[in-house]
C-alpha cells in the first residue's frame, strides 16, 4: 500500500490548539502542503498575527516571524525586500487584516509588495472573545451586537478582495472557502498560485480563505460549515478577482 | 483484503465530525469512549468498505487521518 495522505513536513506534529471544528487546521495544512511541493522548505518566511492564529509559528516548521497586530504586511515587506529570493507570506485573520491593520494590508497592496497574505475571513474576532469584526455579516449577532449587525449604526461589511482590486500593485486576488473537500482543494489552488505569482515578481497577492469559527458563532462544527455556505458565501461570492497579465507557469 | 487503509491518530481527534460529514460511504463513526483531550474520536467501522478516497483526511483540520491505498495496476 503506498501513503497518499500524511502530514506534510512543513508542518511540526504538535497538536494545535484550536477549537473543534476550527478550520484554520485545514489551512495551516494546505500551506504547509505547498511549501512541501514547491520545495521551498528552505526559503519559505512566513509572518504571524495576533489572533487565534498567533501560535502558528508553533506548528509551521520553517522560518515564522510574529508582528505586531496587523503589522504582517509591513513586517514582510522588510522581509521581502531584504531577501528577495524567498517565499514571504502573512497569515492574517479579519481583525488583524481588515481592521487593526487595514491601512498596512492597503498599502502594501498599492506599493506592489511582491508578498502573499493569507487572509482567513471568519466574520468575528475571534480570540478576543466573539466582538463584531468589519467582516460580520448583517444581522449576525456577536458579543458587541447582541441584536445583530445592523447597517445604519454598524455600517456594512468590508469586501476585502473588491477593495483591493482596482490597486495597480495588486497582481493576484482570489476568494476561497473551506467548506467543503471540493471548496478545499480549489484553495489550494488558489494559494499555490498566489505563490507562484509572487516568486515570479508580478506584484501583491492575497488569497482570502471563508473560516468557520464554531464557536463565536455559537453552531456546532457541521452547523458552522453549514452557515458558511448559506450566509458567507452569498456575501462574499468566491472566485479571482484579480490576475496577472501574463500567466504565471508554476 | 481492504483496497485501503485509513489511519486515526485518536488522541489528536476533537470530535468536530467534519469527516465522518464527508464519507461517500458513510463508515465514520464517533467512537463511545474519550480520549486524552475528553473529545469522543472519530474511528472506521468497517475498513473493507473504505476506497482510500482521503476526503476524509482532506477536512480533517487536526492531521489525524492517514490514508494508504492499494495503487492502481495499469493494464
Amino acid at each position: 500500500m503506498k501513503t497518499v495522505f500524511t502530514r506534510p513536513e512543513s508542518l511540526t506534529d504538535m497538536p494545535m490548539h484550536y477549537c473543534p471544528g476550527c478550520t484554520h487546521g485545514i489551512v495551516h495544512r494546505l500551506v504547509a502542503e505547498i511549501i512541501d511541493e514547491m520545495d521551498v522548505y528552505e526559503r519559505a518566511l512566513g509572518v504571524a498575527p495576533v489572533g487565534c492564529s498567533v501560535f502558528i509559528y508553533n506548528y509551521m516548521d520553517i522560518d515564522m516571524y510574529q508582528a505586531a497586530h496587523g503589522r504582517a504586511p509591513a513586517v514582510a515587506t522588510g522581509i521581502k525586500r531584504v531577501l528577495p529570493d524567498r517565499l514571504v507570506f502573512t497569515y492574517q485573520g479579519d481583525g488583524d487584516a481588515a481592521a487593526i491593520g487595514t491601512g498596512e494590508l492597503v498599502h502594501a497592496a498599492a506599493r506592489g509588495e511582491k508578498i502573499t497574505v493569507i487572509f482567513i475571513n471568519n466574520a468575528v474576532y475571534a480570540m478576543t472573545g466573539g466582538q463584531m469584526a468589519p467582516t460580520t455579516l448583517l444581522g449576525q449577532k456577536t458579543t458587541t451586537t447582541p441584536f445583530g449587525r445592523d447597517a445604519a449604526a454598524n455600517g456594512m461589511p468590508v469586501k476585502v478582495c473588491e477593495m483591493l482590486a482596482p490597486l495597480d500593485g495588486s497582481a493576484y486576488l482570489a476568494r476561497v472557502a473551506v467548506n467543503n473537500p471540493k471548496n478545499v482543494l480549489a484553495a489550494k489552488k488558489a494559494i499555490r498560485k498566489a505563490f507562484d505569482v509572487q516568486m515570479s515578481g508580478a506584484g501583491f497577492t492575497m488569497v482570502e480563505v471563508l473560516s468557520a469559527c464554531p464557536t463565536n458563532w455559537g453552531l456546532s462544527p457541521l452547523e458552522a460549515l453549514k452557515w458558511l455556505e448559506e450566509k458567507m458565501i452569498p456575501y462574499y461570492p468566491l472566485g479571482e478577482y484579480k490576475t496577472p497579465a501574463t500567466e504565471v507557469q508554476p | 483484503m481492504a483496497r485501503a487503509q485509513v489511519t486515526f491518530r485518536e488522541d489528536r481527534c476533537k470530535g468536530c465530525k467534519l469527516c465522518a460529514s464527508v464519507c461517500p460511504k458513510q463508515i465514520i463513526k464517533m467512537s463511545d469512549h474519550i480520549n486524552v483531550m475528553g473529545f469522543h474520536p472519530a474511528m472506521i467501522e468497517d475498513q473493507e468498505k473504505c476506497t482510500g478516497c482521503a476526503l476524509c483526511a482532506v477536512m480533517c483540520p487536526d492531521l489525524v487521518i492517514e490514508v494508504a491505498r492499494e495503487e492502481k495496476k495499469v493494464g
